[in-house]
């Protein structure tokens, strides 16, 4: 799909003399049509209470999102490889990589803190504070 | 396109007599070639830049709620206080804005001035719309006394969706100042840029609201 859209896409840059995508009327109707899909699927999901294991549920929706976000990148925002020399997608991957970073590690973090300062577990609290 | 503007330059390097003087106004013309070639593109890139560093302040924020998404203090969760029929319906809203301002861009590439303001008012009326019942679902959890001052979990979800609303105001408001500039002076190259420039900030905030329905909305009534 981002080949097929890339290729019709070229052309109509240098035609144009743009410097970057503006896509083409097919790329936003195969953008749309798929974030219709990939939106109603996890909505179904929670608001039907389809699954009644919460785990394959999570991990549906969340799937869902990644290929949404996937789609809305390539469809409506046109990265691609070619792009101001590549250095779109590129400080899009760098992006991508520290932000799941931040929030994976903040989150793994912040749940063994507090897994390990549950009340009680520790009685010289104080104490041990410098 | 950089690398033989650079070839051109060595190029010119072996014909000048050994004086650094009179190469130098060689340099200066390829140079300045090369500024010239870039007028568009440093705007793009550089815009792409900002949003990348705003995609890192989401990611901040992301991951505050994250941490502090079950720290409730005795207060209301999710699955008191979230109505999915209205978070559904601002995930249309916005779907829907991002297409039409699709359709706007692709109406500016075929140069039709009319048009394009027309998807443009469109797409401000939705993002108008969309954050109109955001306040509207803001206002009624304040009312039930679901304020950000009542739990942690709270302050975060107020931070996050706060914030992503308060860049749909502000791209609303952009929208307006773009009706108005290309009313004035049509689509001028620098209209079109700054429409690039905004067009990716819409998107960019439909990116955002995929992360914000997906993790607080409906991971929050899951779990």
């Amino acid at each position: 799909m981002n080949d097929d859209s890339g290729a019709t896409m070229d052309p109509q840059l240098h035609a144009h003399g743009a410097d970057a995508g503006h896509g083409t009327l097919k790329s936003y109707w195969v953008g749309f049509i798929l974030s219709v899909v990939l939106t109603a699927i996890p909505f179904w999901l929670v608001m039907g209470d389809v699954i009644a294991d919460s785990r394959a549920t999570i991990a549906v929706i969340v799937a869902c999102a990644i290929a949404q976000i996937l789609v809305h990148t390539l469809c409506f925002l046109h990265v691609n490889t070619r792009g101001e020399g590549g250095w779109t997608l590129l400080a899009y991957v760098f992006t991508a990589v520290i932000v799941i970073i931040t929030i994976a590690g903040s989150m793994w973090i912040m749940y063994h803190l507090n897994a390990n300062m549950m009340p009680g577990m520790i009685t010289g609290e104080a104490s041990q504070t410098p | 396109m950089t690398t033989t503007a650079i070839a051109a330059t060595a190029g010119t390097v072996p014909d000048r007599k050994g004086s650094a003087t009179p190469s130098d106004p060689t340099f200066y013309v390829i140079e300045a070639e090369h500024h010239d070639h870039g007028t568009q593109s440093p705007t793009a890139l550089g815009f792409w830049i900002y949003l990348m560093s705003d995609a890192l302040l989401f990611a901040t924020i992301f991951a505050t709620y994250g941490v502090l998404s079950t720290s409730f203090a005795g207060g209301p969760t999710p699955r008191d206080i979230f109505e999915l029929e209205l978070v559904a319906l601002n995930t249309a809203i916005l779907l829907v804005s991002s297409v039409t301002f699709g359709f706007g861009m692709l109406a500016m590439e075929r140069g039709e001035t009319r048009r394009t303001q027309l998807w443009l008012a469109i797409t401000a009326l939705l993002g108008a719309a969309f954050v109109g019942v955001e306040l509207y679902e803001f206002g009624k959890l304040i009312a039930e006394g679901a304020t950000p001052q009542r739990s942690g979990f709270l302050s975060a979800f107020f931070a996050l969706v706060g914030m992503h609303g308060l860049h749909v105001t502000i791209g609303v408001g952009w929208i307006l100042v773009m009706i108005v500039q290309t009313a004035r002076r049509g689509l001028i190259i620098q209209n079109r840029r700054r429409l690039l420039c905004l067009s990716m900030f819409w998107h960019f905030l439909d990116i955002v609201w995929i992360g914000v329905f997906t993790f607080v909305y409906l991971l929050g009534m899951v779990r």
